[in-house]
């Protein structure tokens, strides 16, 4: 019902998203959006971090706990930039810490990105 | 004829069933065992627990099929022969230590977070985010007895968190959305009584309630103390302690919540994790002041007592999780800093606390130390282990 009512130019513009990701990966799959290299390691860290320390919170299959749920269906009014602003500047009104301490802008980037694309678990 | 016939067959058949019957109890002899020495490891990322024994520290077998265990806990049925576990899908599964096997699941809800048995063990309470509120359930059947929403004055749920029995036959628990403490009070019959204290502080995020029964601490993640209710004068409603222990400094950002849990008390005194702060708070707990901050490794997620009160034993939160630290009470000072390895996510004593228990996830190993030499004594290899309880629970209130 609702994917409906969304206005085209929203739909397009997801699918711009996605479509910019896509390229993004396959073209430079080692290199984050802000151009830093991010190791195979450390994106293997990076997983494991969303799924057992984002996931204290937000549970381990990211369908929420204290922290509202993850899954891409819950965050279609973010996009990765948002999503990784949020992430590094945290909330303090919902107990939402800021991450930019342990992390970059590439990798508050890149777990953008795989929120947004839904494989995180 | 026939009816003699009948009867000549009857014979062997008879015997046959004799000989397995004896057979059979032979075997229960061999295993017949009690239950006071064995627990439970929670592995959360599969889906499985294993039942352990502390008297040769080995696992008995493993239980699958529990759904999503992350932040999962349990309680034990007064007999110490079933273990409850509430799942963070809302699975309630009954587990018999016994048989090492599931005797009984449910999901009752969309996420918990987790649960209490009653002081006669036939009900079993769990708090749900999910829709916010607390079921119960009977221990037996696990049919629901009572459906509590936490429905807030706009009409919307909170989140449940720290829910604990108390003496009576009363479950208590927190909203973290509203900031009360409710008492639900089952020894007036089927249907509850409750009791609401509100506005007792912002985000309640967890609580304890003394091993006595008595008081009742709630932490306060949007506010720098703790919310106490006293069971015995209930009637002089909720005071606040340490109240602006953070003295308005702004707090680190928070990685993982921690921890309130009956194990606080050392003694004369609680020693409570502070938020968001690389301290232990240590209180008295006769007069509910701050008595001391005991700076550690991390921000502290668990601080737990050795049962003899001689030793507080503290895990912290993400990053700085790879550390265990131990306080010696007499002193209140940092005696001993491990580096177990990443993610020490619990620790548990035996009841009389000879051994401590301690999960390391991220080494999918479980370190069984001796408190009296301070050494490893055993590692159990398990797959991303969390919550460790073991059946002495069965016997104490709040836990």
């Amino acid at each position: 019902m609702r994917s409906l009512k969304t206005p085209a130019p929203n739909m397009r513009f997801v699918e711009a998203m996605i479509a910019v990701l896509i390229c993004a990966a396959a073209l430079a799959p080692t290199i984050a959006p802000a151009g830093e290299v991010l190791s195979q390691n450390r994106r293997s860290d990076l997983n494991h971090l969303l799924r057992h320390d984002c996931g204290s919170c937000h549970g381990m299959t990211l369908k929420g706990g204290l922290g509202p749920a993850l899954l891409p269906e819950h965050l279609t009014a973010w996009d990765v930039d948002s999503l990784a602003a949020m992430i590094l500047r945290g909330n303090p009104q919902k107990a939402m810490p800021g991450w930019s301490e342990l992390l970059s802008d590439a990798e508050a980037k890149y777990l953008a990105q795989r929120l947004l694309e839904g494989d995180a678990q | 004829m026939i009816l003699n016939n009948g009867r000549f067959l009857c014979v062997p058949v008879l015997l046959l069933l004799i000989i397995v019957g004896m057979a059979g109890h032979a075997g229960a002899a061999q295993t017949l065992r009690g239950t006071g020495d064995l627990g439970l490891i929670i592995e959360r990322a599969s889906g499985s627990l294993v039942v352990v024994e502390t008297t040769s520290h080995t696992a008995l077998g493993r239980v699958e099929g529990l759904g999503d265990l992350s932040h999962a806990s349990a309680v034990f049925s007064r007999d110490g022969r079933f273990a409850y576990i509430f799942g963070r899908d809302g699975g309630l599964t009954k587990i018999d230590l016994l048989r090492t096997e599931i005797a009984k699941r449910i999901i009752q809800s969309g996420n918990s977070i987790g649960g209490a048995i009653s002081q006669d063990g036939k009900l079993i309470a769990v708090s749900n985010y999910k829709p916010g509120g607390v079921r119960v359930f009977d221990a037996e059947t696990l049919e629901m007895v009572a459906d509590i929403p936490a429905t807030m004055e706009d009409g919307t749920l909170s989140k449940v968190v720290g829910l604990v029995d108390a003496p009576g036959q009363k479950f208590i628990f927190s909203l973290w959305d509203a900031g009360e403490i409710w008492v639900l009070d089952f020894s007036v019959g089927p249907e509850p009584g409750l009791t609401k204290f509100k506005n007792v502080g912002r985000n309640p995020y967890d609580a304890l309630i003394t091993s006595d029964g008595r008081y009742y601490v709630a932490g306060l993640f949007g506010e720098d103390g703790l919310a106490k209710l006293d069971l015995w004068h209930m009637d002089a409603g909720v005071t606040r302690i340490l109240d602006g222990y953070g003295r308005g400094e702004e707090k680190m950002p928070v990685y993982k919540m921690p921890h309130l849990e009956g194990w606080a008390r050392a003694g004369d005194y609680l020693f409570l994790p502070a938020v968001g702060r690389h301290e232990v708070l240590v209180v008295d707990a006769s007069t509910w002041r701050e008595v001391k901050r005991i700076p550690v490794h991390g921000q502290p997620v668990f601080a737990v007592a050795r049962p003899d009160g001689r030793q507080v034993w503290v895990n912290f939160a993400h990053p700085r999780n790879d550390t265990v630290q131990v306080i010696d009470v007499p002193s209140m000072s940092i005696i001993r800093t491990y580096t177990p390895g990443k993610a020490v996510l619990h620790m548990e004593f035996t009841p009389r606390g000879e051994q401590v228990w301690i999960s390391v996830r991220d080494e999918d190993r479980v370190d069984v130390y001796d408190t009296r030499t301070m050494q490893v004594m055993r590692t159990l290899s398990t797959q991303k282990p969390s919550g460790i309880f073991l059946t002495a629970r069965a016997g104490r209130t709040g836990l």
